[in-house]
């Protein structure tokens, strides 16, 4: 059970993917978790063959505990679980996990279970007519529901996304070359109702309200404000977008990300984790971006290797981190292991944020609304649109002249746009 | 959509949009002069995902100047009817 976000101390397997058998590859979607906060899309740390699944769905385990083995190199390994989710692209179509194939001859089964009866009931099948596919030719649940879905394979998640949006199993199809109907093929219900299922807001808030409060009993925050002329920045983002196709085209906020990711590279103090004491530099920039929540609500989600991305890239992976977190539904190397956080505040019309330091770290930037503003330019006064950046920091990892510095070259790259491609 | 946009027409593909975008009884209740961004909640990203369908769905590519015009659904018809057809 991956750790999924600060102070998650257990989660629930809502769904595995994956079979006993399937052959899995580093970076695979393999199971479903749903944390206080959202369900979560857990991707494989191991490349391999699943040979046994130890929780099952429904199952709560504590953080650290093994969910699976995975054999690989003819060594059976449990999957470590401790470690911080891999930053994994997502894998091509073809490596997306094989479902268990109906047998190519129904042979019609043996029938142990009460249940697995009680269920072929209830679909009104008979089990005489029903292929097992259990030990020794068992009629299982799985094949009962197998048969009373018409050969089509459906996931125990899809299922209940399915039952609970009031959707017709029959009328959904398969986005996967394997045929099974998986919960990314239920369409999505009125965004309420997604917020309802996968993230209570009782348990939302109790998770943002744990983490804040250690927050502002453990660390001594600081802060920083400067005011920015984006003026420059802004022409050259509308620039650039009347050449883009409308889908590609730039906000604002891809350029104060970009801007924020180069500072961050700048002063490294800022970038990374506060643990045991001492400062742990981050590798890399893993950009987390305060996502506010239709219904209320806080999500942060994680862009990965956010130093490796100019500013288009990054925009788009803003939309689709954004998207995703919105629709409950981030992968796991998507919902944790931030090294900083931006918060763009702005978009709801303030002026400044002084905002609470995500812990283990060490540092929040945060942007206002850009505005239409009096700026002085030489012994001239002019109207620019300028917007208000912010610094919280830690101070037991950084003193205020850090914080200066981050914020100034901050402001040096939006003033020299063509350095945030 | 080849041929010029009637009003009830422009609403409607607008509100299609906005439909993927921010479901609810808020839309259901918005009034052609209301601010969507206000009533709806709407974000820089949400407008953007708006501007993006719209212009699929109609063939017609919305400018960024545009945008001022474009915080109700009179103003999105007014631009919508105004603008001709795709070639």
């Amino acid at each position: 059970m991956p750790a999924l976000g600060a102070d998650m101390e257990s989660g629930t397997v809502i769904e595995w993917l994956v079979s006993p058998g399937d052959v899995v590859r580093r970076g695979d979607i393999i199971a479903v978790v749903d944390t206080d906060k959202a369900a979560i899309d857990v991707e494989c740390f191991e490349s391999g063959v699943i040979e046994r699944l130890l929780v099952a769905p429904g199952g709560t385990v504590a953080v650290g505990a093994p969910l699976a083995v995975i054999a690989n190199d003819a060594a059976p390994d449990v999957v470590p679980v401790a470690r911080p989710p891999v930053r994994a692209e997502a894998p091509p179509a073809s490596a997306v996990r094989s479902a268990p194939a109906p047998p190519a001859v129904p042979v019609p089964g043996r029938v142990r279970s009460p249940l697995v009866r009680r269920e072929a009931e209830r679909a009104g099948l008979d089990l005489a007519t029903v292929p097992g596919t259990g030990p020794g030719g068992a009629v299982t649940r799985a094949d009962v529901r197998r048969a009373a879905d018409h050969g089509r394979a459906i996931t125990p998640y899809a299922r209940r996304l399915a039952a609970e949006r009031g959707l017709d199993l029959a009328a959904l199809g398969s986005s996967g070359a394997d045929g099974v109907i998986r919960a990314r093929d239920v369409p999505p219900a009125a965004p309420p109702a997604v917020v309802s299922r996968s993230a209570p807001v009782g348990a939302s808030r109790h998770a943002t309200a744990t983490l804040m409060a250690r927050a502002a009993r453990e660390i001594p925050h600081y802060y920083l404000t400067t005011e920015i002329d984006l003026g420059t920045a802004l022409d050259w983002i509308k620039g650039r977008n009347r050449e883009l196709p409308v889908a590609n085209r730039l906000l604002p906020a891809a350029a104060l990300l970009r801007a924020s990711v180069l500072a961050l590279r700048a002063v490294p103090e800022l970038n990374g984790h506060w643990r045991d004491g001492g400062f742990v530099p981050g590798e890399g920039v893993q950009l987390g971006v305060a996502v506010s929540l239709r219904g209320g609500g806080l999500a942060v989600p994680v862009i990965r290797d956010a130093h490796e991305l100019g500013v288009d890239a990054l925009m788009a992976r803003l939309l689709e981190v954004g998207t995703s977190a919105r629709a409950g539904r981030l992968r796991s190397s998507e919902a944790s292991g931030a090294t900083a956080t931006v918060t763009n505040l702005g978009e709801l019309g303030v002026d400044t944020v002084s905002g609470v330091i995500h812990p283990p770290q060490v540092a929040l930037i945060g942007f206002g609304a850009v505005r239409a503003r009096p700026w002085a330019v030489g012994t001239d006064v002019l109207v620019r649109p300028v917007v208000t950046a912010s610094l919280a920091a830690d101070h037991r990892a950084s003193d205020g002249a850090m914080g200066a510095r981050l914020l100034h070259d901050l402001t040096r790259h939006l003033q020299r746009p063509e350095e945030l491609r | 959509m080849t041929t010029t946009l009637t009003e009830s027409e422009a609403v409607a593909i607008v509100r299609e949009a906005l439909a993927t975008i921010a479901p609810g009884p808020a839309l259901e209740a918005l009034a052609v002069d209301e601010d969507l961004r206000e009533a709806l909640g709407l974000d820089s990203l949400d407008f953007l995902a708006l501007v993006t369908r719209v212009s699929e769905r109609t063939g017609r590519r919305i400018e960024e100047d545009d945008y001022d015009r474009l915080e109700n659904l009179s103003g999105w018809a007014e631009m919508l009817t105004a603008m001709p057809p795709p070639a």
